[in-house]
C-alpha cells in the first residue's frame, strides 16, 4: 500500500468517525446550556441597570431567544450548516469573528507551551532512563510528581512574585506592550517576553506526564530484540538511543500529546485569567457568566473540532513514524 | 491522563496478581516463560482462604517498602488529621473577622500563619480548607469510579452495538475540554460544595470506563471466565464477583490520582470564583490573595503550599500502589 493511500483511509476513517461526535457534542452541549437559569437577555438587562417587560421581550426576539427549545435547535444547526457559529447578543458581533479574535493568542500559547512540554520532557525522560534506579533517577521522578502535583494557577502567581514583582525581569500579564511598535527581532522578543510566564506555568503539569511517559516507554523498548541487533552491529549507544529507541518512544507520547489538546485549552482558561491573557479560555469564562450560549457552543464546538484534528494529525504523525501502523488498519 | 496509560500498560500484568478469584479459576500460568513468577503462589494454592491473605499482605508490604509511598501515607494522614482536629481547634467559623489585617506570619504568635486582608485568620482558613479539598476528592472519585466502572464493564463485557454506543458516549466527553465543561455546568448548577462533586465526577468517569472497558475486553477472553459461563452463572454475577476483582488492580491505582486531580479542579473553581462561597476552601484563599500579590504574597503562597502537599501525598500514593500491584513493571522499571 503506497503511502497515499494510507494517509487518505486514515483521514476518511477519521472524519467518518467526527461526525457523529460533532453531532453529539452539539447536542449534549445545547441542552445543558438551556438548563442554566437565566439568558443573556437577563444578564444584558441586569448590566443596563434597568429593563421593562417590553424591552427584554424585544431583546428576546430579536435573537430568537424566546421561540420553542427545538425550533431553537434548528435555527443553530441550520446557521452551522451555512458554516456559521450565530450571532452573540452581549458582544453585539457574530461569533465566528469574536472567536477568531482570540483564537491565535490561546493557540500560540498552547503550542509554545506543548512544545516546551515535550522538549522537556523527553530530556528528563531519557536522563531518567538512563539512570534507571540509581539516584538522579529517583531525584528526577520526586521532581516530576512534585510538577504533577503543582495547580497551574498557583505556580503562575508564584513565578509572578518571583520573576514581575521581586526580580523585575519579566511583565505579569497581558500579551503586549500597548502601543509598542518594535518590529523584527526586538519585536518577537517583545512578544516572548509576555508569553515565557503563561507557556511555562501552564507547561509544567505535561512536562511531568511527558517524562514519566518517555522514561516507561524507553525502558520498554530498550529490552526488545532489535535494540540488541543494533548494539551487535557496533553502533554507538548514543545513536542507538536517539535512532532507535527515542523514535518508538515518541509514539506513546505524540499520542498523549494529542490528548491533551483539549486538556490544554481548560488548563488555559485558568493561566489566561493569571495572566490577563486575551484567550479563548478567558472569553469562555465571560461567556459563562454573560450568558452567552451562543459564544459558549462555538468554543465548545471548536475546541470539539481541534481535539479531532489534533488526533487525526498524531495518526498520520504515526504512520511516518512507524511504517506498521498504517499497514495494519 | 499519563497514569492512564501507564495503568494500560500495567494492566497487561496486573492481571497476573493472584487475587482470590483467580486463585480459584486459573489454575495454570498462560505464559510459561512467566513460570518462576508464579512459582511462589504454588504453594498457598491448597486453600483459597489462606492465598488471598498473603496476597493482601504482600500489596501492603511492598508499599510500606517503598519510601516514597510511606512518605505520601504520612503527609496524607497530616491531611486527614488537619480536617478532623480544625473544628476542634479553631471552633468558630473561619470566615469570621479575628484581628487585625495584613498581620505576616510569625509576627503575632497567636496567628502563627498571619490574617489576609480582612483579618481572618490563615491558618485557621487552611485547617478548615483541608476538609472541603478532601471530601470533594473522595466523593467525586467515588461518583466517578462508580459510574465509570459500570459503563466500562458493560462495555467491555458485552461488546457488540451496547459497545459502540457507549464508546462513542465515552468519545463525545473526552472530545470536549473537560475544565470548560466543568466550568459550565458549575456556573449552570449554583456553585455549591454537593454540586462542585458531582460535577467532577461527571468530567472524570470517561477516564475510567476506557481502562474498566479495556480491562474487561481483555479478562472476559479468559478461561476462567469461560469456566464460570459453562457453569451457569448470570451475568451480574460474571461481571462483579469473576471479572471485576481482576481488573481492579490498574482501577485502583487510577482512583489514587483521580482524588489528587479532583482535588486540583476544585481549587481551580474556587480560585476563579466559582466555589462554594459559605465555605472557605484553599483555592477560593489564592483567589482572594491573588488582588494582593505584590503587597502581601504570603496570602497566595500559603494555601498553595497545602494544596501542593496533598496532591503530591496522594500522588506518591498511587506510584507506590502502581508499583505495589504491579510487581513486574516494577522490576524493568
Amino acid at each position: 500500500m503506497s503511502a497515499l493511500t494510507r494517509v487518505g483511509r486514515t483521514l476518511k476513517r477519521t472524519s467518518l468517525q467526527a461526525i457523529p461526535t460533532v453531532f453529539g457534542i452539539v447536542i449534549i452541549n445545547f441542552f445543558l446550556l438551556q438548563l442554566a437559569p437565566g439568558d443573556a437577555a437577563d444578564v444584558l438587562a441586569g448590566e443596563a441597570g434597568a429593563a421593562t417587560e417590553e424591552t427584554m421581550a424585544a431583546i428576546r426576539s430579536r435573537f430568537g431567544l424566546d421561540n420553542p427549545l427545538l425550533v431553537q435547535l434548528f435555527n443553530y444547526l441550520d446557521n452551522l450548516a451555512h458554516f456559521s457559529l450565530g450571532f452573540s447578543p452581549r458582544y453585539g458581533m457574530p461569533v465566528a469573528d469574536l472567536i477568531g479574535q482570540r483564537l491565535p493568542g490561546t493557540l500560540l500559547l498552547m503550542v509554545v507551551a506543548l512544545a516546551i512540554a515535550i522538549v522537556l520532557g523527553l530530556a528528563l525522560g531519557s536522563l531518567m532512563s538512563v539512570f534507571a534506579g540509581r539516584l538522579p533517577d529517583r531525584l528526577l521522578s520526586v521532581f516530576s510528581l512534585l510538577f504533577y502535583s503543582i495547580p497551574s494557577f498557583w505556580i503562575g502567581l508564584m513565578l509572578i512574585v518571583l520573576f514581575s514583582v521581586k526580580l523585575g525581569w519579566l511583565p505579569s500579564g497581558g500579551s503586549g506592550t500597548i502601543g509598542s511598535s518594535t518590529t523584527g527581532l526586538a519585536g518577537v522578543w517583545e512578544k516572548a517576553r509576555y508569553m515565557i510566564l503563561p507557556a511555562t506555568s501552564l507547561a509544567l503539569f505535561y512536562v511531568a506526564i511527558y517524562a514519566r511517559l518517555t522514561r516507561a516507554a524507553m525502558l520498554e523498548i530498550k529490552s526488545q530484540d532489535f535494540v540488541r541487533t543494533a548494539a551487535a552491529k557496533g553502533l554507538s549507544p548514543t545513536i542507538i538511543t536517539v535512532r532507535h529507541i527515542l523514535r518508538n518512544a515518541l509514539i506513546p507520547i505524540t499520542t498523549m500529546a494529542g490528548m491533551h489538546i483539549g486538556g490544554m485549552l481548560g488548563g488555559a482558561v485558568v493561566v489566561e485569567t493569571v495572566y490577563s491573557w486575551p484567550g479563548l479560555g478567558r472569553l469562555a469564562f465571560e461567556a459563562v457568566m454573560g450568558r452567552d450560549f451562543t459564544v459558549l457552543l462555538g468554543i465548545l464546538l471548536l475546541s470539539g473540532l481541534l481535539v479531532i484534528f489534533a488526533n487525526a494529525a498524531v495518526d498520520l504523525l504515526h504512520a511516518w513514524l512507524d511504517p506498521r501502523i498504517g499497514e495494519r488498519s | 491522563m499519563t497514569s492512564t496509560e501507564l495503568n494500560d500498560y500495567a494492566g497487561h500484568s496486573g492481571t497476573r496478581v493472584r487475587s482470590p478469584a483467580t486463585e480459584k479459576h486459573q489454575p495454570e500460568p498462560l505464559n510459561p516463560q512467566w513460570n518462576n513468577v508464579r512459582a511462589p503462589d504454588s504453594r498457598v494454592k491448597t486453600s483459597n482462604a489462606l492465598a488471598a491473605v498473603p496476597n493482601k499482605w504482600r500489596v501492603l508490604k511492598a508499599l510500606i517498602h517503598n519510601p516514597n509511598a510511606v512518605c505520601g501515607l504520612v503527609f496524607l494522614a497530616l491531611v486527614i488529621l488537619a480536617a478532623l482536629i480544625a473544628p476542634l481547634i479553631y471552633p468558630g467559623d473561619p470566615l469570621a473577622m479575628v484581628a487585625r489585617p495584613f498581620l505576616w506570619p510569625g509576627q503575632n504568635p497567636a496567628y502563627p500563619l498571619g490574617t489576609d486582608s480582612m483579618g481572618r485568620d490563615v491558618l485557621a482558613g487552611i485547617l478548615h480548607g483541608a476538609r472541603v479539598s478532601l471530601f470533594v476528592g473522595l466523593v467525586a472519585t467515588a461518583l466517578g469510579l462508580t459510574f465509570g466502572v459500570l459503563v466500562g464493564a458493560t462495555a467491555g463485557y458485552f461488546g457488540g452495538w451496547i459497545d459502540d454506543l457507549l464508546v462513542r458516549l465515552i468519545e463525545i466527553f473526552q472530545t470536549m475540554p473537560s475544565f470548560v465543561l466543568l466550568v459550565v455546568m458549575v456556573a449552570i448548577a449554583q456553585p455549591t460544595a454537593s454540586t462542585i462533586t458531582l460535577a467532577i465526577a461527571i468530567i472524570t468517569w470517561p477516564t475510567v470506563a476506557r481502562l474498566a472497558r479495556a480491562e474487561f475486553r481483555t479478562i472476559r477472553e479468559k478461561d476462567f471466565v469461560m469456566a464460570a459461563r459453562s457453569l451457569g452463572y448470570g451475568h451480574a454475577r460474571i461481571i462483579f464477583l469473576e471479572i471485576l476483582p481482576n481488573a481492579l488492580p490498574p482501577i485502583i491505582v487510577t482512583s489514587s490520582v483521580m482524588v489528587a486531580g479532583a482535588i486540583l479542579m476544585e481549587s481551580a473553581l474556587s480560585f476563579m470564583g466559582l466555589g462554594d462561597p459559605n465555605v472557605v476552601s484553599w483555592g477560593s484563599m489564592i483567589g482572594a490573595g491573588r488582588e494582593l500579590i505584590r503587597t502581601a504574597w504570603y496570602l497566595t503562597a500559603l494555601p498553595g503550599i497545602a494544596i501542593v502537599f496533598t496532591v503530591l501525598s496522594l500522588n506518591l500514593i498511587g506510584d507506590g500502589l502502581n508499583d505495589a500491584l504491579n510487581p513486574r513493571f516494577t522490576q524493568e522499571r
